[in-house]
Parts: C-alpha cells; sequence; structure tokens
C-alpha cells in the first residue's frame, strides 16, 4: 500500500462535527485542499508527520477544531459601497471570524436580482479568504412588485432567496414567490416586518423607546409578518426561512409551525441575544441602531430559548457595514445595521455557552451543520473527501474588541471595548490557512 | 450645592436638589428682568451659539434674551441658510462654529438624543433646548417655577398634563421633574397619544378628561398637532375638542385654586377655549416669563463649569 503524502495536518484538537456526530480528540489530514484523514492521535505515524511541512503542522492542543463556520446572512456591499466593504474585505473579516462560508444578500447597488450580478459576485469571491453563496432577490429591485427571474439566479448560482432589508409586503407576491421557489428547491428568506405598522421607527416600540421619544418599531410587527408568512408556507408546501428573530411571540409562532410541519427554520443574531433596547438611551449609540431592532429582555430570553429548544436553527451575524461618516450622526438620521462577522464566535460563546444555555456541539450545528443543510452548501462538515474548510477555535481565549483590528472595512460595532472569551486561533480554507491569530 | 454636569440635557436623571438650585436661583433673575435695566454682567466674555434646528419662538427668543440681559455674546444659527443645505454633518457644522471659540450651545433639534451626541463631539456646555420628542427641561423647570411661585411648593400637588402625550418632549421632562419633586402627576389623552408602557413613568393615565382633571391643582395642556390627525392617530378635530378639548364646564372639577397651563404654541378653539386661555387661573404668559429668568438661571448655573465632575 502506497503511503499518502498529506499537505497539512491538524493534531492535538478536540474535533466537533455535529454533522458526523463526531466529537473526540483526533488528527485531522489534509491533501489537495480535500479532508484526507481523520484518524486517533495514536495512529499519527512519524511517517506521516515528515510528510508535511512544519508550517502545515497545525498544534491545536487545547483548542476545538471544527468545520468552517457558516454565515447565512452577510452584507458585502459590493457592487456599489464599496467604500463600506468589498467582496474582498467581507471575506477577510469572515476568515477572522473563523467563518469559511458566507452568504451575501443582494440589497446591494445594482441589487442581485440578476443572473449578472451574481456571476459577478461569484468571480470577484474567486480569490476570496472565503467562500461566498449568493442570496438573490425575490423581487426586482426589492420593490416587492414582480417576481425577480429567479430560475436564472438559481442557474447562476443562488442558493436562496430574500428581499432582506425589506418585508415582501404583498401576500400575493409572497405566495408565488413561495410557489415558484419551490420548483427550485429553495428556500426564500424572509425579512419578517410589516411596513406599516413599522414606518419610520427607529427602534423597539417599548418603554425605551417612550423614554427617549423615539419613533418605535413594534414587536408585534415581526410577528404578524410571521404568522402571514408561515400561512402563506403551509399553504404553498414552499420552504420558508426566518432572517433575525427577535420576538417571543415570532420565536413561538416558529415553533408552533415546526410542531405542525410546516417547512420552517429561523436564524438568530448576537446582537439580538446579547443586548437589549436599554442600551440605547445610554450614549445614543447608532451602532445600536438594526433592523429589526434590538428588543427587551423578555425578548431576548424567548430567542434563547428558542436556540436551546431548536426552533431556531442557526446563528447567523447580519454584518452589515456602514461607514463611519454615515454612523456619526443623529441616531434617528443614521443607517440599520452593525458589522458581526469578527465578533459572533466570541458573543456566542459568552452568552450562550459560558451561561449553559449551548454545548459547543450546540453552538458549532448552528454555525455549520444547520445553515449548510438549509441552503444545500457543500460545506459544514469535516466528511473525508469534502473541502478542508477548518476552524480552530481557543475555546477560552480571553480577549477585547478593538476597533483597529477589524478586518471589514467598516468598523461600526457596539462590541467595541467588550471583553469577549473564545477566540478563532486558525481558519483554513480548503487546506489554505487564510487567517491565523497572532 | 451645584450641579453635577457642566451640561444640561434632561431632567431624568436630575435631583431634587438640583432641581431646587435652578428654581431659586431664577428667583433672583426673575428680579432682575423686573427693573428698568434688564442686564448684569454675569456672563460677559462667553459666547453662547444657539443651534435650533427646528423652528422655534418662544424658546429660541427666550434663550437669546437670556443671553443678552446676562451679558454674553450670542451668535444664532438657522439651518436653511446654512451649510447643512449643502450637506454638512452636525459633528462638522457644530465643530466648524466651536473653533470659532464658543463656550455654550443651546441646541434644539428633532432627533432625540442631539444634545448628547454633542457633548461627545464638542468642548462646550450643552443646553437641551428640545430633542425629538425626548427632553425640554428649560421647559419643565420654568413650569415648575410657575407652579412653585403660586403655590409655594411641588411637593403633593397634582398635575395633570393633557394631549399629545406621545410625541411630547414637554410632557416627559415634567414627569421627570414633577415626580422628583414630589408632585402627583397623571397624563390623559387619546389612547393613540399615550406612549407604549407609559405606565411604567410612574403616572395616573387617563382616557377620560374629566376623570382626570377632578380634583386636580394644576392643568397643563399640550399642543395637538394636524398631522397626528392626518396620520390617523385621532379622527378629527371636532372629536379632540369634544373629548379632551379645556372648557370653562370642566374648570369645575378642578381644585379651587386651581392653575391653567400651556407651554405654546396654543391652537386656540382645539385644545382650550379662549375663556379658559384668557381667563384669571390661566399663567400662560407668566411661564413665559419666567422661562427667561429660568434660562438665565441655567445659564448661569452651567457657565462656571468645565469640567465634568
Amino acid at each position: 500500500m502506497k503511503t499518502p503524502i498529506y499537505d497539512m495536518l491538524i493534531k492535538g484538537g478536540l474535533v466537533i462535527d455535529p454533522a458526523l456526530g463526531f466529537g473526540q480528540e483526533a488528527a485531522i489530514f489534509v491533501k489537495d485542499g480535500k479532508i484526507a484523514a481523520i484518524v486517533k492521535e495514536s495512529d499519527v505515524s512519524p511517517k506521516d508527520m515528515a510528510s508535511i511541512p512544519v508550517e502545515n503542522v497545525v498544534d491545536a492542543s487545547g483548542k476545538l477544531v471544527v468545520p468552517g463556520l457558516i454565515d447565512m446572512h452577510v452584507h458585502l456591499r459590493e457592487p456599489g459601497r464599496e467604500d463600506e466593504e468589498t467582496i474582498i474585505t467581507g471575506c477577510q473579516a469572515a476568515a477572522a471570524g473563523g467563518f469559511t462560508s458566507i452568504c451575501c444578500m443582494p440589497n446591494t447597488n445594482p441589487t442581485i436580482d440578476h443572473q449578472e450580478t451574481v456571476k459577478f459576485v461569484l468571480s470577484r469571491a474567486e480569490q476570496a479568504d472565503a467562500h461566498v453563496y449568493v442570496v438573490g432577490a425575490i423581487t426586482k429591485m426589492l420593490k416587492g412588485e414582480e417576481l425577480a427571474e429567479i430560475g436564472d439566479l438559481v442557474n447562476a448560482g443562488a442558493v436562496a432567496i430574500s428581499d432582506d432589508g425589506n418585508y415582501v409586503q404583498n401576500p400575493e407576491i409572497m405566495r408565488r414567490a413561495l410557489e415558484y421557489a419551490r420548483m427550485f428547491g429553495i428556500p426564500i428568506i424572509s425579512h419578517a416586518e410589516d411596513y406599516f405598522l413599522c414606518a419610520n421607527g427607529v427602534m423597539n416600540e417599548s418603554y425605551q423607546s417612550t423614554r427617549l421619544g423615539m419613533k418605535g418599531r413594534p414587536g408585534v410587527a415581526e410577528e404578524i409578518a410571521v404568522l402571514r408568512d408561515i400561512k402563506l408556507c403551509g399553504f404553498t408546501g414552499g420552504r420558508l426561512h426566518i432572517a433575525h428573530i427577535t420576538t417571543a411571540g415570532a420565536v413561538k409562532a416558529v415553533r408552533q409551525a415546526k410542531a405542525d410541519g410546516i417547512d420552517i427554520t429561523a436564524e438568530a443574531c448576537p446582537h439580538h441575544f446579547t443586548l437589549t433596547d436599554e442600551e440605547i438611551g445610554k450614549e445614543f449609540n447608532t451602532n445600536l441602531r438594526v433592523n429589526p431592532p434590538i428588543r427587551t429582555q423578555k425578548d431576548v430570553e424567548a430567542v434563547i430559548e428558542g436556540l436551546i429548544d431548536g426552533t431556531i436553527d442557526c446563528i447567523a451575524s447580519d454584518h452589515a457595514p456602514h461607514a463611519d461618516e454615515e454612523k456619526d450622526v443623529e441616531f434617528d438620521q443614521a443607517p440599520s445595521g452593525m458589522i458581526g462577522l469578527e465578533t459572533t464566535l466570541g458573543l456566542v460563546k459568552i452568552a450562550l455557552i459560558d451561561k449553559g444555555y449551548l454545548s459547543w456541539a450546540d453552538a458549532v450545528r448552528k454555525m455549520t451543520y444547520n445553515p449548510a443543510r438549509i441552503l444545500g452548501l457543500p460545506a459544514g462538515t469535516l466528511e473525508v473527501g469534502t473541502a478542508a474548510d477548518i476552524t480552530v477555535i481557543d475555546p477560552e481565549k480571553k480577549w477585547t474588541v478593538k476597533k483597529e483590528n477589524f478586518r471589514s472595512k467598516s468598523k461600526n460595532s457596539p462590541f467595541i471595548g467588550w471583553k469577549l472569551s473564545g477566540k478563532i486561533d486558525i481558519t483554513i480554507l480548503g487546506g489554505r490557512i487564510v487567517y491565523r491569530n497572532k | 450645592m451645584q450641579l453635577r454636569s457642566r451640561h444640561l440635557l434632561g431632567l431624568e436623571d436630575a435631583t431634587a436638589e438640583e432641581i431646587t438650585l435652578i428654581l431659586d436661583t431664577a428667583e433672583t433673575f426673575r428680579e432682575i428682568i423686573e427693573r428698568p435695566i434688564k442686564k448684569v454682567p454675569t456672563l460677559r466674555g462667553i459666547t453662547v451659539l444657539n443651534l435650533f434646528y427646528e423652528p422655534s419662538t418662544r424658546t429660541r427668543i427666550s434663550f437669546e434674551l437670556a443671553e443678552k440681559r446676562l451679558s454674553a455674546d450670542t451668535v444664532s444659527f438657522t439651518p436653511g441658510t446654512s451649510s447643512v443645505k449643502k450637506g454638512e454633518s452636525l459633528r462638522d457644522t457644530v465643530q466648524n462654529i466651536e473653533a470659532m471659540k464658543i463656550d455654550m450651545v443651546v441646541v434644539r433639534h428633532s432627533s432625540s438624543g442631539v444634545p448628547y451626541f454633542l457633548t461627545q463631539c464638542t468642548q462646550s456646555n450643552i443646553i437641551n433646548a428640545g430633542d425629538g420628542a425626548h427632553e425640554h427641561p428649560t421647559q419643565a423647570l420654568l413650569d415648575m417655577f410657575t407652579i412653585r411661585r403660586k403655590y409655594k411648593k411641588l411637593k403633593d400637588l397634582r398635575v395633570v398634563l393633557v394631549g399629545d402625550i406621545k410625541h411630547s418632549r414637554v410632557v416627559r421632562s415634567n414627569i421627570w421633574g414633577l415626580k422628583t419633586m414630589g408632585a402627583s402627576v397623571a397624563v390623559c389623552g387619546p389612547s393613540t397619544l399615550l406612549p407604549f408602557e407609559v405606565e411604567k413613568f410612574g403616572v395616573d393615565i387617563f382616557t377620560d378628561l374629566d376623570k382626570a382633571i377632578d380634583g386636580a391643582d394644576v392643568v397643563n395642556i399640550m399642543r395637538i398637532q394636524l398631522e397626528r390627525q392626518q396620520a390617523g392617530l385621532f379622527p378629527s378635530q371636532r372629536e379632540y375638542t369634544n373629548l379632551f378639548g379645556m372648557t370653562r364646564e370642566r374648570l369645575q372639577l378642578l381644585n379651587k385654586n386651581y392653575t391653567i397651563m400651556h407651554p405654546g404654541p396654543i391652537n386656540r378653539g382645539v385644545e382650550i377655549t379662549n375663556e379658559v386661555a384668557d381667563g384669571d387661573s390661566s399663567v400662560i404668559l407668566e411661564q413665559v416669563t419666567n422661562g427667561q429668568a429660568v434660562r438665565m438661571a441655567v445659564l448661569f448655573l452651567l457657565s462656571g463649569k468645565k469640567e465634568e465632575e
């Protein structure tokens, strides 16, 4: 038998792969950018070791080795706002956050509502530090009026469709989208928030908005939208994914829909399970202006409960870069969104894992296997033969979020100054080290 | 005793001692504006910028006169004729003006939190002259000053705030201030104009004006804007007037020595009838006079404070 010559070895770490149901110390061999073998540490022969260049032997002792993380909700801003983020810088940020696959949302300029834009994004991403998957638009220009050429989008590579940033207000259009997308087996990602109930709102409608005299976006706007989409999903037999779920009522609705056999999934963002709207009045920090808004403690608890019981399948960042000058304005004039790729894992660690809500395996499942399954991505596992997308995590490493350390082109994070734990040590994309913590 | 902060951003965090200090100081200035020569050299050498991003008559003139009567140098800013029209940001506008060496900024803006924002990007002492629907501290202080002058106290008085509670910064500052001073506060308006979880302010809530003002000492009436009707928050001004208009008949429900207040501008015949607005117990114009004294007091108390304590 011929001795295999490997390109890379990650040894000494605790390997966690929810897709394989694997969770033990093991060594991973990489060959030609793919996972070549996972073996017991004791089975690593000196001969195999010797065949690998020293710089490609990763000592992961005391660390976690997991499939490359997947963020199914990212805004890359290219084309149109390359001053805020480009596909290249967004992927650098992804790598620093441990993500080897990200899905970019279509609200660029021009909108990703046409196959040429999908192709443009994919071509730009060829040399990037992460795999980029495209979410195409549901409707042309995200206007909610006419279906985009969904078949063309899928043929060009789109893995889902969404009018993210906008709710498809017209139920007839949403019905047809769910029916039509069914042909292609892709989910519709719904930004569920009734437009009329939220018009001009800048924060959650609550005692805090009352106190600050700000126009509120009520939680019921999300709940009504989620309930409508669930009904339409059940009626059409389509596939529905609820983006950035935030309210107790919406979580309850998704839980019930799942119990009723509706083909529905959901994601939650770190800022929605780590922050409450009380934060806004402290400094009027415009980085806390997000859409949907940061809500109340009761909602935070419901989102965490949804993550624990599996109602919420995925954790996604909703990475939304904005230039400094756009955020350095009056609160109600700032655009919505915060960056998140580089802080997601640390926030998951301190808010969910450290508090005993999720195990590492649960968290990794929600950031690898589950999004891959929902979107049909060839990622999210360390199975032999798949791309060697691997993330090495230093699970107890304490670190402070610093503006100057962000790789994202924009720095709009309310978490600057936060002390987190759980740091990405190394990110490997197709057998290539794309990030190494120094 | 002095104020803890070198800014006046709102009354939510103000202590009873601080409010009392401002009101006591205002008494002195109230006397000065009754003199034939209404000018003192207190703020000589101090330059105050009046930064009014929103239209305002009485607050802007009141501040300007207060500054002039304290011998401050003043400059007023109107965004309609400034570089704001060319797209200049608030930060750049203020920092450019500050580079011309000003000491204090009086700011009125439609966005909640702008006074706080200015404390982060300038060195000047900031006075909030109304930010969005958040706070309007000097209005609430002058309201309290006016009430205290009449009753010699604030504690245990029953004050009812009537009208558009949801969008009123005057209401919020009044609630914070009055409650801190021990008054009992109620709000009354259409349920569509009562903001979410308003009960957490610790006030009594009414949608029936007759019940709200029953046994009240002070009724402070807030303006209703036509645009609220257009936004569907109440069906018509006629219906609003029937349900929430302050009329002569309703005055019978109040305590004997009652007071009618209104921060202005008044929609006569809508939220208040002429005879109530101009009646013996109306202190609407006195509020305006007192406003100057209160603003002089605030300018005086903050002018000497350079460092955050």
